[in-house]
């Protein structure tokens, strides 16, 4: 356990890439099986305990600490794995597990064990070792990005591409002992076969004024981006099911989507929620999010579907080699000879001149549009963000000059810091009303000098939540203005991200829920 | 019956007021007399009528401030002298924080209040340790007022950055380390786990480095970052303080290894935010256990905390049995920040 903890933390203080990449490849080079492939798959989140949960891991943990020295150390450190590794008496010897023994161990053990074998491990590591070891637990590790650099360094450790590990890897299963024996040339290649496998999506740049200036528009089409959540629907002999853009199976999230796969094919879409032919705001599409199972009555109060964009394979065909135009022209065609449920098409936007798109993206008020998608014509379907092909081109932030009212701590990047900002506009009778929270779009410095003045200039707490004196102004940039019953105001802000801070505008001329209100849909 | 601390040491925005003898106790804004606890800048202001405090934090004022600034009459007490003003009883006590640091111990009228300052109860080759004294109020600080907080043996620490040398010989250790105190305790550190080579120094630690090698705190060879070889700063140890390492003036080092030494480098995602890569967790504050030994070291019935972390050592006191108040100064915890 004590090599894998060494690793977690070595890439935690690691900014670089590259040099993520080194370290992951130099654990997977020199850790044996089925040790890496153990490590590989808490990257992968691919590794359940259902006898260990977070609430088991805080009861252990309240067992030794005061219920409210632990929930004042939580609000300092803002996770949970690191507060109570960091609470937990020190080890008189350290002596872990080793990775394959806990495995074994918790996948062995009656349900009513488990906490005493955690108890154990834990009084027998060190700090680095039992944060790794909740997190490995509770399934904390997976982190979407941590995969994907896992598998460039094993590309770049054993010299494969990385697509060909991704085209393999829903076929693969933890340790993954078939995926070290190809790489090591002891095996051949595990089969892809007919399961159901993620393919990597392509991924647009955002464009700049400067692309813009020189991009050759008749090369281009143009479509609409919506603002819900991208997907890959995979449907294959083997089965069907729905991904995330991060390669996360959420079929059973959107059985209908699903229930609707009975053809063969690989399509790329976005996910929406769509009500008589219109989108709804991406508020309603969230509350079909991250779920197990989902009630009759969720379905039919948040109706999905998918608004789709391309085709990469059609039946056994791999389309991913044709141009844009020559994909799209195949998708159209089998689209109107399947009729599939629950999706339709993207609309491809006619347009002469880059001004028409211009007047187009400007005027565009419905809440569910995010801007305009430019893709070239010619572009085959590239995994990964390749330059110069797709590009976003995103509506301007509107923004309002809010009033700094309540903070709190922050998760993650930003534990410990008072990073997460409740900030409101100014009523007819001159109350402050909360209007949004935000926590990100400031810089490091920003948030530093915010912390410091936040913690001088507390008026009342509530718990972890400080009230500030209203003295800050902040420009809050979003992406759109929703009604909402759920706020006090009425109004809720959607991606809200801290621009600046107004240092040159007193707290009295932020402005009114009256200016708000403009900026609500029609 | 002797009459009870709070009714002769008040909190005013200044600070903490001695009532009888009317003077403050590290005034955070100018004032006619006060009684400073150590050269922090935020426990030490510039422009009191009159100071008193040892004679290492009046130098380390001088060095700061100028003579000027550092008060129009400087009284130094010396260790074990009572000074007496309208009937208190002013004595300095040791407090291991930094070269000079001092507890102040108030003696009125068979009542005795001691005011911590900062401090810590790890061994720092630089300073006097701390000396408990029993007193029926202790006011102490709680920079690390939260059980998470278990500072490590500051030599474990010395030897991961050696240890991390060996791993990257042909890169410069850029160590971020506060100007007074902390910097002087790392180079005294090293030198003692063995370390001779020359430690390079950014220009605002070489003032404070001479001071404490003329009041006889042996630091070995010192030389300045600025001028050196660039060459010659590879492989070596080079100090500066926090604000500096993510300055542009981090940028005349090479691909440096890039650390900091402080108690909050115990928290990871803090630590991370900070842009380390190797956070070293050596602190001349009191972590949660020297907090709580040192409460039950001067054995008293109540305790005022200054300022830090003072909900969960308030939580901790009503669990022991003892009276805790917070008096929430502001104004302190500047250093303690970069600390």
């Amino acid at each position: 356990m004590k090599p894998f903890a060494d690793l977690l933390e070595r890439l935690l203080y690691t900014t670089g890439r590259n040099a993520k990449i080194a370290l992951l490849a130099d654990y997977f080079a020199h850790r044996p099986d089925p040790e890496r492939g153990y490590a590989l798959a808490a990257i992968a989140g691919a590794l359940d305990f259902p006898g260990a949960k977070p609430a088991m891991l805080r009861e252990l943990a309240a067992a030794r600490t005061d219920p409210e020295l632990f929930a004042l150390s939580y609000d300092f450190v803002g996770d949970l794995a690191e507060t109570i590794a960091l609470l937990w008496p020190p080890a008189a010897r350290a002596a872990p597990p080793g990775l394959p023994d806990l495995v074994a161990a918790l996948r062995a053990a009656p349900r009513a064990e488990i906490p005493a074998l955690i108890e154990a491990w834990l009084d027998a590591s060190d700090v680095s070792t039992r944060i790794a070891l909740i997190k490995l637990i509770t399934g904390g590790l997976r982190v979407g990005a941590a995969l994907r650099l896992a598998k460039l360094a094993l590309a770049r450790q054993f010299a494969v591409e990385a697509d060909e590990i991704e085209e393999v890897w829903h076929g693969l299963e933890p340790p993954y002992t078939a995926l070290f024996d190809w790489l090591e040339g002891r095996a051949p290649r595990p089969a892809p076969g007919a399961a159901p496998v993620f393919r990597p999506p392509m991924l647009a740049h955002p464009i700049e004024a400067a692309d813009l200036a020189t991009l050759d528009w008749s090369a281009h089409r143009a479509e609409w981006k919506w603002d819900g959540i991208r997907v890959q629907l995979v449907s294959t002999p083997g089965g069907s099911r729905l991904y995330s853009r991060g390669a996360e199976d959420i079929s059973a999230a959107f059985p209908e989507i699903v229930a609707a796969m009975d053809f063969h094919a690989v399509l790329d879409g976005e996910l929406l929620v769509i009500r008589d032919g219109a989108v709804a705001p991406f508020a309603d599409l969230q509350q079909r999010l991250n779920r197990k199972s989902v009630p009759a009555k969720l379905r039919a109060a948040y109706p999905v579907g998918v608004r789709l964009y391309d085709m990469l394979f059609e039946g056994e065909t791999d389309l991913r080699g044709l141009p844009f135009d020559a994909r799209r022209a195949r998708l159209e065609a089998w689209f109107a000879s399947t009729s599939p449920a629950s999706m339709d098409l993207s609309e491809l936007i006619p347009f002469a001149a880059a001004a028409d798109l211009a007047a187009l993206r400007a005027g565009a008020r419905d809440a569910a549009i995010e801007g305009l998608m430019l893709k070239r014509a010619d572009s085959p379907y590239l995994a990964g963000r390749p330059k110069g092909h797709w590009w976003k081109w995103k509506r301007d932030p509107l923004s309002l000059d809010c009033v700094l009212m309540y903070a709190q701590r922050g998760h993650g990047k930003r534990s410990s810091y008072y990073s997460d900002y409740t900030f409101g506009v100014w009523t007819a009778e001159g109350a402050l009303v909360p209007v949004g929270k935000a926590y990100s779009g400031y810089t490091d410095a920003e948030l530093q000098r915010l912390d410091r003045w936040i913690r001088a200039h507390t008026v009342a707490s509530y718990g972890p939540v400080r009230e500030v004196e209203k003295a800050i102004v902040l420009e809050v940039g979003f992406d759109a203005a929703q009604r909402s019953t759920r706020h006090k105001s009425g109004i809720a802000l959607r991606f809200p991200r801290i621009l600046r801070i107004r240092d040159d505008k007193p707290a009295a001329e932020a402005d009114t829920l009256e200016t708000a209100r403009l900026l609500l849909p029609s | 019956m002797p009459p009870h601390p709070e009714t002769w040491l008040h909190p005013r925005p200044e600070g903490l007021h001695c009532v009888p003898g009317d003077f403050f106790i590290d005034p955070t804004r100018a004032v006619d007399r006060a009684v400073i606890t150590h050269g922090h800048a935020d426990h030490a202001r510039p422009g009191h009528r009159h100071v008193l405090a040892s004679a290492e934090t009046l130098a380390i004022m001088r060095v700061r401030m100028g003579e000027a600034r550092a008060g129009a009459v400087q009284q130094a007490a010396a260790p074990g002298e009572i000074v007496r003003v309208n009937g208190v009883g002013i004595s300095l006590v040791p407090a291991g924080h930094v070269l000079g640091s001092c507890q102040v111990v108030l003696d009125y009228e068979g009542s005795r209040a001691v005011i911590s300052g900062d401090y810590k109860r790890r061994r720092d080759p630089t300073c006097a340790p701390f000396v408990p004294v029993a007193c029926d109020v202790f006011v102490t600080e709680a920079t690390f007022g939260l059980p998470v907080f278990c500072h490590p043996d500051a030599a474990s620490e010395i030897a991961k950055l050696l240890h991390s040398m060996t791993i990257f010989p042909a890169r410069a250790h850029l160590v971020g380390a506060y100007g007074l105190g902390k910097a002087q305790r790392l180079i005294a550190l090293l030198r003692e786990a063995g370390y001779e080579s020359p430690i390079y120094l950014h220009g605002a630690l070489q003032k404070l480095c001479d001071l404490y090698q003329a009041l006889g705190v042996s630091l070995g060879d010192l030389r300045p970052a600025t001028v050196a070889d660039k060459d010659a700063l590879k492989g070596a140890i080079v100090l500066a303080p926090p604000s500096a390492v993510a300055d542009r003036w981090a940028r005349r080092l090479d691909d440096p290894v890039i650390a900091i030494a402080s108690g909050w480098m115990r928290v990871r995602q803090r630590a991370k935010a900070s842009g380390v890569e190797l956070p070293l967790v050596i602190s001349d504050h009191a972590d949660w256990d020297e907090l709580l030994a040192t409460v039950e070291d001067v054995a008293a019935p109540e305790i005022w905390v200054t300022h830090g972390a003072e909900a969960a050592l308030l939580r901790q006191l009503s669990l022991m049995g003892r009276r805790g108040r917070a008096l929430s100064l502001i104004g302190y915890g500047d250093e303690a920040e970069q600390e």
